[in-house]
């Protein structure tokens, strides 16, 4: 399958790769690692006239340490978040959750700002982000902002960056409480069926796959601050989710799964 | 880029895939197509030395890298002063012989590939590591259990 043709351009910075959204408007698409876009563009199922390659944008792909977060460069690679010892260390369950992404050769190409860009339910790392309670940092033609990851999702597919923004960091909050991070699948290298991270000993908890967007469980997160059992609180963990059907799963197995889950990682988190 | 050390310039449409370039401009099919939809891995590659999918990258991403597909795996290891046995192969390939860890062989090539770039990561991995570090690489004939061995037997060469 080859995709549609195109025109290829490559930025040499953040700046010049939004000049050019800007010029081309919505027929312009990013491509960082391409491993979500270029498969769609094979399916033709996207079909844009512009690519503006930053994969050569070499100061966007850092991990750093800054006051109480990670700072990660939108162009980090899936396989860099893994095996950095300073993320092993300061954000554990991120480079776990990474190292759960595909298989090693997706993970050399996916950037975690195209994960959190594509905004795909189904995906791990905006769901370990959200857990987590990370900020994403957006540039645009008139500066940057930042943007709480539980205000960043708005659809399937869809976010809050406007056409001529572009993620350009993402920050992690270091020293948070237990984490665990349970991904349900039936074979090697697929997809969550459905995910749950929980973070911060149960302060963040969020769900894979349970509807149009990667989503907090703001029942279960409130019942456990409000002093109930971790089972008690699993029981709540589907409330206001719309998970949909597919062939692997119906609307039900998915709730029931999504409380299985979210009890077993809360345990594991240590949560009583 | 280069190909197998070799360096390459080519004119393409930025919708080339990798491995139709690898396959139709640079003429080296050793590279084989299977899903055509990055699940396979029958497609691998090193960009950089690492593994990738190369039906899930184009040719143009490629630019200025340093390609190496399985033609060219054994010279790389003969310059590294690393090739073994009567072939002179790279100790993967070696190990694969050896160990039989091919029936029809289509998904070898990628096979051997994501293997090696996997132990460049992991030099010395359990075996449930190695059956987690090829699991984007599928076998149809499913000689899983061989093809494992191989890559532990490669690891403990190296
Ligand atoms: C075989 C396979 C298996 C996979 N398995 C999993 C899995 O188990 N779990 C999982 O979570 N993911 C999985 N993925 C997806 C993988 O993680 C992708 O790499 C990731 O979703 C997208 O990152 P990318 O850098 O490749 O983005 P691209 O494909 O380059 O881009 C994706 C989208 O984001 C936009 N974009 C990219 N970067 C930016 C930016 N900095 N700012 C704004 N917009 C941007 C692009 O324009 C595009 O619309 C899999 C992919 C493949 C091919
Ligand atoms: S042909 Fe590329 S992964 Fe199957
Ligand atoms: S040996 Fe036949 S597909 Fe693997």
């Amino acid at each position: 399958m080859i995709p549609a043709a195109f025109d290829y351009k490559v930025a040499d910075s953040a700046e010049a790769a939004i000049a050019m959204l800007g010029e081309y408007g919505d027929e312009a698409k990013l491509l960082a690692g391409g491993h979500s876009l270029i498969p769609m563009m094979k399916f033709r199922l996207a079909a844009p006239t512009v690519l503006v390659d930053i994969a050569r944008i070499d100061d966007l792909s850092y991990i750093r340490q800054e006051n109480g977060h990670l700072a990660i460069g939108a162009m980090t690679r899936h396989t860099a978040v893994e095996h950095s010892d300073l993320v092993k260390a300061e954000a554990p369950m991120l480079a776990h959750v990474a190292s759960l992404v595909g298989d090693p050769s997706v993970r050399h190409r996916g950037t975690l700002g195209g994960t959190l860009a594509h905004s795909d339910p189904a995906s791990d790392l905006p769901a370990a982000v959200l857990a987590l309670g990370g900020t994403i940092v957006a540039q645009g033609p008139n500066g940057t902002r930042e943007i709480a990851t539980a205000d960043f999702f708005t659809g399937f597919f869809e976010s809050v960056l406007a056409d001529d923004e572009m993620i350009t960091e993402v920050r992690i909050p270091t020293g948070t409480g237990g984490w665990n991070y349970q991904k349900f699948n039936r074979r090697a290298q697929d997809w969550a069926i459905v995910g749950v991270g929980v973070a911060d000993g149960g302060k963040g908890i969020s769900l894979v796959n349970m509807g149009s967007t990667p989503l907090r469980a703001t029942a279960a997160e409130e019942a456990l601050a409000g002093g109930a059992s971790a089972a008690e609180a699993a029981e709540l963990a589907a409330e206001g989710a719309s998970p949909m059907e597919d062939t692997n799963a119906d609307a039900a197995y998915r709730t029931h799964l999504a409380k299985v889950l979210t009890r077993r990682a809360l345990e594991a988190a240590g949560v009583a | 880029m280069s190909v197998n050390g070799q360096s390459q310039s080519h004119d393409v449409e930025p919708r080339t895939l990798l491995v139709h370039h690898i396959r139709e401009n640079v003429g080296l099919t050793g590279t084989n197509i299977g899903c055509d939809t990055s699940s396979c891995g029958a497609c691998t590659v090193h960009l950089d030395g690492q593994s990738v999918k190369s039906c899930t990258v184009l040719a143009v991403q490629a630019e200025g890298a340093a390609i190496t597909t399985i033609e060219g795996l054994a010279d790389e290891a003969r310059a590294a002063g690393t090739s073994t046995g009567e072939q002179d192969w790279h100790p993967m390939q070696e190990a694969f012989q050896q160990c039989h860890a091919l029936q029809c062989g289509y998904c070898t090539p990628g096979m051997v590939m994501a293997a090696t770039s996997f132990l460049n990561e992991n030099a010395s991995p359990s075996e449930d590591e190695v059956r987690e570090g090829l699991e984007g690489n599928l076998c149809r004939c499913t000689g899983y259990h061989n093809i494992v061995k191989a890559v532990l037997s490669a690891a403990g060469e190296s």
